[in-house]
């Protein structure tokens, strides 16, 4: 007989459930597969009515991220190999509403991510005519680490300050904040300080530093925030100190 | 326009299934020993402030003679106090080696282009630790 595993799976109705429940599923254990394909593989043998969210199932969409076994994951890169052959928990995102077995809402933290404006902002925008906007390999490599973030939320999952306080920016949000910070192209600093500044924004954090360890694509959002912490405390200074200078 | 039509603004209906919202744990910081490790560094700064306090007690004795330096030997000298103090020199270095280790996260420092590695920066701080700590050490045993 083959090998198989046990996938213990957290489901949810909106319609009939008031809390949710697990649900247990045997499904055939092999070396290649991540926890994606268990999925994937009960949606279309054991129970068709499965929901959860995925797409590139190679770590760039950032939409497979469930809890496994407790702990934040991309469940696309979370071999089954790693717990056989004990049960694989698979839980909807923490902290974050459930719509459905392994679906949450995730408007939050589109809300969030769009309030801190992760896009280059320019005072003297350019015609495409004009030229473009150089940068050296050493410009791209300040901000680089954080531009790799996929918006897959683990870090979400990861922080108990978001989960105890949910208006607290949060982890990503920040990280990609700072992103455009210090890209040597954007001008908008300014106009970000005044959101991140605020105490739902970097001060919420304590450095638990889980986010970090959560990130799949080695991001350091906690990093982002320390450094965004020291950029606006030396802000504050210099306004202390210099009340007069240009604001 | 249609009357329900609102002038502008994209709306989205309010309706939507009832979410499922899981409450968070009072002990959550138990779900993981990085969590409690986080807990106990947080928790260390009340002894950091306790050993100030301390410190400063000290030094105000020591300002009014040998007799007043000598009550505060006295009352620091209860199996109680030394206690306290041992658990607090604990929460002491917990907090100092947590934090300098953390340091190298917040600063970025840039020479010749490129980044100074971690182990330079929290190694400056264990550096001036032990000069410090040296100095004193010094200037007390002398």
């Amino acid at each position: 007989m083959a090998e198989t595993i046990q996938l213990e799976v957290m489901r949810y109705s909106p319609e009939h459930d008031a809390v949710p429940s697990f649900q247990r599923f045997e499904v055939p254990y092999r070396k290649d597969w991540v926890v994606l394909d268990a999925l994937n593989y009960i949606k279309d043998k054991l129970d068709g009515s499965l929901s959860y969210r995925w797409s590139c199932r190679m770590g760039i969409c950032g939409s497979c991220g469930m809890m496994v076994n407790g702990e934040p994951k991309l469940t696309c890169a979370t071999f089954l190999s790693h717990y056989a052959p004990d049960a694989v928990r698979v839980e909807p995102l923490r902290y974050f509403p459930v719509v459905r077995d392994l679906v949450i809402e995730m408007t939050d933290f589109m809300i969030k991510l769009q309030k801190v404006k992760p896009w280059i902002i320019r005072k003297d925008e350019k015609s495409i005519v004009d030229r473009e906007y150089l940068q050296t390999p050493q410009q791209l490599d300040a901000y680089k680490q954080f531009s790799m973030c996929i918006n897959c939320m683990l870090c979400y999952a990861a922080c108990p300050v978001y989960g105890l306080d949910p208006l607290f920016t949060g982890p990503a949000a920040i990280a990609l904040a700072q992103r455009y910070n210090i890209d040597s192209r954007d001008q908008g600093a300014k106009e970000r300080m005044d959101i991140l500044s605020q105490h739902e924004g970097i001060w919420g954090c304590t450095f638990v530093g889980e986010c970090t360890e959560a990130c799949p694509k080695n991001v350091d959002p906690a990093g982002a925030i320390q450094q965004y912490k020291l950029t606006a405390a030396k802000e504050w200074f210099k306004s202390l100190l210099m009340p007069w200078g240009a604001k | 326009m249609t009357p329900h039509e609102t002038k502008g603004a994209v709306q989205y209906t309010p309706y939507h299934p009832r979410w499922y919202r899981m409450r968070v744990s009072t002990y959550w910081w138990l779900w993981k020993w990085d969590y409690l490790k986080f807990v106990l560094r947080e928790l260390s700064s009340i002894f950091v402030a306790y050993f100030v306090v301390i410190t400063l007690l000290q030094i105000h004795s020591l300002s009014r003679g040998p007799e007043a330096y000598a009550r505060f030997e006295e009352r620091t000298r209860n199996p109680l106090m030394i206690a306290l103090n041992a658990i607090s020199l604990l929460f002491v270095l917990f907090h100092t080696i947590t934090w300098f280790n953390l340091a190298p996260r917040a600063i970025v420092a840039r020479v010749g282009g490129k980044r100074v590695p971690d182990i330079m920066i929290a190694g400056s701080n264990y550096v001036a630790w032990l000069v410090i700590s040296a100095a004193v050490a010094w200037f007390i045993l002398r």
